[in-house]
């Protein structure tokens, strides 16, 4: 099995375009057997890839299950995991087939639905695997096709609107990255990740029109990379199109939105920017350290008022996004660990919250938090699974949430104190929307005329959350199955990148003298 | 002597073939006076135009040299023919059902297009600026012509009148550019000119001339400021004839820009590498801009392929041998999405009427899924949205600008490349999201279908190794920059 990758990453269109050339027709049947081939394919997707997990070799920091082929311009096909992206591997494998049984009450055009999921889904493990720029940009990018098209067809009412902010938003980050891209094939002469994070990028100052660039070419490269991995995160202020693509999206479309798509820009600061421009991360840190922090109390403030449940969960998405900012430009072991930690965890979280939403907007097609109360005395296996997600959400311990926004925390106290002082006064607006998001929901009297039938959780839905509260548990009380696989990897980047720093500075210091 | 015309006659073979071709037809045409078989003429001259492509492409490498120069046969002149003509078969044979319904398909169409074509292989060839102009004429004139074929038709008078005043216009411009170059550099073959601008600087005079001669030819590729023609042209002719409009003349036109800044002015850059830049840099804007507010699938094709034209143009203004195999590449690439384009607008008929306004795409993607996806496929990769091929031809562009030094180039281009993704994702959103509205024909022909699913295909598939293009061009562009 020496092409192991590639299977996995290409399995769910091979699914795709088995439904797209066999399946015919538009009745209940067709629509039936679409929804099962795209649960077998994403199911078989997962577990092939625990082959990967299983096999993968936590001791060794450089890539694993490697593949490598001649393409075109000079290019490789080149494919590989290592400690920051198995998991993130992981993470898509496992959300995917919940969110195909999420959607299992689509019935507008199903079939397309589901190859359009099924397509996204090998975007995304390619994204993760891919360790060549150019291939790494096809798949980051390729993946605004088949989300726009989501949201566009089968989203809510304003979905025209959110669907081109989306894509047009994004395709403006990543195009100036794109510049990048090619600035560092002309400079290093390769496209190849391994070989790029071995090579030393310019870092002289230099003036572009009279304004001095301290940290030289890195810097730019760097911002050119920020421009579209802020927008993915997103980092506030470059969040606003999250809020509505996930108010648009279908149920399903935001649990991919929120569980991965926003999981690309952390692993590209990971993957990239803290490696190949050590110099220009450095240089950028302190802001991007402010920026996580004004994220996470901005965006709790906006969430403490939003009227919408869907709108309030995509900005603690942008919260709890901050709190990845600030791991990652901490740039120390606790801060990257906890960074990653965070995604994963969130991963599962915000998938599960959103999903909460989409039990409810199936049963009265209303999102409005008004329109709901009481909702414990018809719903209780409902209101104890909200319960975990909420607490897991604002980081109790025992969840995975407190672990993630523990070690950023801890990591950022090292780096900067103010900053991780003001994200911790994040951690406390998070207890109060989600508690009173909580308590509107669940709480209180069952007085609304129309939710005196509401049913509670079918057995799909029940099979739904139970992998996902299962996860949230384990990684909260054994968090060392995460942190043993990622932490080699961890300690080597952060080592390799205080090598390059000392040797940035050795080298200025010796031009200076 | 007499061997020496034989070698030369040899050299432009392909040419004559293809003149006589269409002469015998002409005096066919005429003696019969008979409409009746245009279709088979249409078919043969496309089953022609495909042989010789097949003939030039493997009929050997190296350089010949005809006429004293005047012509020139080298690696860069067959890529670009052999593209010219496979473009120019398909757009005709393409174009046949629709004419022969709507009673336009007269036996002087296709041979009006083969005279045209012969214009376009005169023109990558031309090694002298007579030649030039020659085969540059010989193409417009052609053009003119078809542009006015639908004679009842005021836009379609219109059009040609409108391309024909407008186009005499910039053939004086060339010419009074040739004219300088000529007093200047004493020669108008570009062998003697690059000497002249190897030697010290370039002389004011030839500076003149050869600023002249680029507008005259950014108007042929409709390079912003010279592009108003392009969406009254592409609008008012009838389809296949705007097919044929953004395709092959588009490809040779570029050529010809190729050959006469590399080989007439290959040692004068500097001089000429910021105009060319400015030329891209404008086409890139305006055309994304302009066709925001377009209805008219036709009208925004025009503006799309000024912005096209901008990014083609970006890959010359780096002024090195990988910007001309950039250039290259992103014309092929670009050619092969607008053969796809323009069959489906071939096809977007109603009770047989045809119908050009992108409204009418209303859930388009609910009647004709097949057709729909690979229009949808078709339009990313217009818009440049990896993973399709027409995202790879912005890479090779980007890459040659960054080394060409013009990295503010680079970033206006891709900052461009986002304003136009939103007239692309309309038509998107008309197919697939838009309201259910009055559907249209599903019936179309084979030829058509068969174009548009192909062209798709090259878009989805292409990325894998660009069926061989890229060494092509690459060994093409390496015999025009030395």
């Amino acid at each position: 099995m020496d092409n192991l990758l590639s299977i996995v990453t290409f399995l769910p269109t091979l699914a795709a375009l088995i439904l797209a050339v066999f399946l015919r027709g538009h009745d209940e049947a067709a629509n039936r057997n679409a929804r099962w081939v795209a649960l077998f394919a994403t199911t078989a997707t997962f577990l092939v890839s625990l082959f990967i997990l299983f096999g993968f070799d936590p001791s060794n920091t450089g890539f694993q299950f490697v593949e490598q082929a001649d393409w075109l311009l000079g290019l490789q096909y080149k494919m590989g995991v290592d400690g920051i992206s198995i998991l993130f591997v992981m993470l898509t494998t496992f959300i995917m087939p919940l969110t195909i049984l999420a959607s299992w009450t689509v019935t507008v055009r199903v079939k397309e639905y589901m190859i359009a999921f099924l397509v996204l889904e090998t975007l995304l493990i390619g994204v993760f695997t891919a360790l060549d720029l150019v291939l790494f940009y096809l798949f980051f990018e390729g993946g605004l096709i088949p989300m726009f098209l989501i949201i566009g067809i089968w989203g809510g009412k304003n979905r025209i609107y959110a669907s081109f902010k989306f894509f047009l938003y994004t395709f403006l980050g990543s195009v100036l990255m794109l510049v990048a891209l090619v600035a560092m094939f002309a400079d290093a002469g390769t496209t190849d990740i391994e070989t790029l994070m071995a090579h030393q990028f310019g870092s002289e100052t230099f003036s572009v029109l009279g304004m001095q660039v301290i940290g030289g070419m890195q810097t730019l490269l760097f911002l050119a990379f920020f421009a579209s991995f802020a927008v993915k995160l997103p980092m506030w202020p470059v969040h606003t199109w999250l809020p509505d693509a996930h108010v648009e999206a279908p149920a399903a479309g935001s649990v991919v939105l929120a569980a991965i798509l926003l999981k690309l820009g952390g692993y590209g600061f990971l993957r990239f920017s803290l490696p190949m421009f050590p110099v220009g991360s450095d240089v950028l840190a302190p802001l991007m350290l402010w920026l996580g922090a004004i994220a996470i109390v901005y965006t709790s403030l906006v969430a403490l008022v939003q009227e919408d449940m869907k709108k309030l969960i995509a900005y603690t998405s942008v919260a709890h996004m901050g709190f990845v900012t600030i791991g990652i430009f901490a740039a120390n072991q606790q801060g990257v660990d906890g960074a990653i930690f965070q995604m994963i965890s969130h991963g599962f979280i915000s998938a599960a919250l959103f999903l909460v939403v989409g039990v409810l907007y199936d049963r009265m097609h209303t999102r409005e938090i008004d329109a709901y109360g009481g909702l414990a005395i018809r719903m209780p296996a409902f209101a104890l699974i909200f319960m975990l997600f909420t607490m897991a959400n604002l980081g109790l311990p025992g969840t995975s949430g407190f672990i993630g926004e523990f070690l950023t925390m801890f990591g950022a106290f090292q780096a900067n104190t103010w900053v991780a002082f003001v994200a911790a006064t994040g951690v406390i607006l998070s207890a109060s929307y989600a508690l009173w998001l909580y308590r509107r929901l669940v709480f209180g009297d069952l007085i609304k005329e129309s939710l005196k039938t509401i049913a509670d959780l079918s057995g799909r839905e029940k099979a739904i959350f139970a992998p996902l509260a299962v996860m949230t548990l384990l990684l909260g009380i054994y968090p060392s199955l995460v942190t043993d696989i990622i932490g080699p990897t961890t300690t080597a980047l952060i080592a390799n990148y205080d090598t390059a720093l000392n040797a940035a500075e050795t080298a200025t210091q010796h031009a200076s003298n | 002597m007499d061997m020496s015309i034989q070698a030369d006659l040899n050299v432009i073979l392909p040419e004559i073939i293809l003149a006589i071709f269409a002469m015998l037809a002409l005096l066919g045409g005429v003696y019969t006076r008979k409409d009746g078989a245009a279709p088979l003429l249409v078919w043969m001259t496309g089953l022609l135009m495909v042989g010789l492509a097949a003939w030039i492409a493997t009929s050997g490498e190296g350089t010949r040299i005809a006429f004293h120069g005047m012509f020139i046969d080298d690696g860069f002149a067959r890529f670009a023919k052999v593209a010219i003509l496979l473009s120019a078969a398909i757009v005709l044979v393409m174009s046949q059902d629709y004419m022969q319904r709507r009673g336009l398909l007269r036996f002087e169409f296709p041979i009006l297009v083969t005279l045209a074509t012969v214009g376009m292989m005169m023109m990558v060839s031309a090694g002298d600026l007579m030649a030039l102009y020659m085969g540059l004429e010989l193409q417009s004139l052609s053009l003119y012509v078809i542009a006015a074929l639908r004679r009842d038709s005021v836009k379609s008078t219109e059009a040609g009148l409108k391309y024909f005043v407008l186009g005499a216009l910039s053939s004086g411009m060339l010419l009074y550019g040739a004219s300088l170059v000529y007093g200047y550099a004493g020669t108008t073959l570009f062998s003697g000119i690059i000497q002249t601008a190897l030697q010290g600087e370039v002389s004011v005079g030839l500076l003149f001339g050869l600023i002249f001669l680029i507008s005259g030819l950014a108007f042929k590729v409709s390079a912003v400021p010279f592009h108003m023609w392009t969406p009254d042209v592409y609008e008012g002719s009838p389809t296949p004839v705007t097919a044929y409009f953004a395709t092959a003349p588009k490809l040779a036109a570029m050529g010809l820009f190729a050959r006469m800044l590399f080989d007439a002015f290959g040692g004068a850059v500097g001089d000429w590498q910021q105009v060319i830049a400015l030329l891209s840099l404008f086409s890139m804007f305006l055309g994304a801009v302009g066709a925001i507010g377009q209805w008219e699938f036709k009208r925004l094709m025009a503006y799309s392929s000024i912005t096209h034209m901008g990014f083609a143009l970006m890959g010359l203004a780096a002024g090195n041998a990988f910007g001309v195999q950039a250039m290259l590449i992103y014309m092929a690439i670009y050619v092969a999405m607008n053969v796809g384009t323009f069959a489906f607008i071939l096809m977007m008929e109603r009770d047989g009427v045809p119908i050009t306004d992108i409204r009418a795409l209303n859930m388009y993607a609910r009647h004709e899924p097949a057709k729909a996806l690979a229009m949808l496929v078709l339009l990313f990769s217009l818009a440049g949205v990896p993973p399709f091929l027409g995202f790879f031809g912005k890479l090779y562009v980007l890459r040659a600008a960054y080394e060409g030094g013009l990295v503010w180039l680079a970033v206006a281009g891709v900052i461009a490349s986002v304003i136009a993704a939103f007239y692309y994702l309309r038509i998107v959103y008309y197919m697939y999201f838009g309201e259910e509205g009055e559907a249209m024909d599903t019936n179309s022909s084979p030829v058509l279908w068969g174009a548009l699913m192909a062209s798709a295909a090259v878009m989805l598939l292409g990325i894998v190794n660009m069926f061989g293009v890229e060494g092509a061009a690459a060994a093409a562009a390496a015999t025009l920059v030395n």
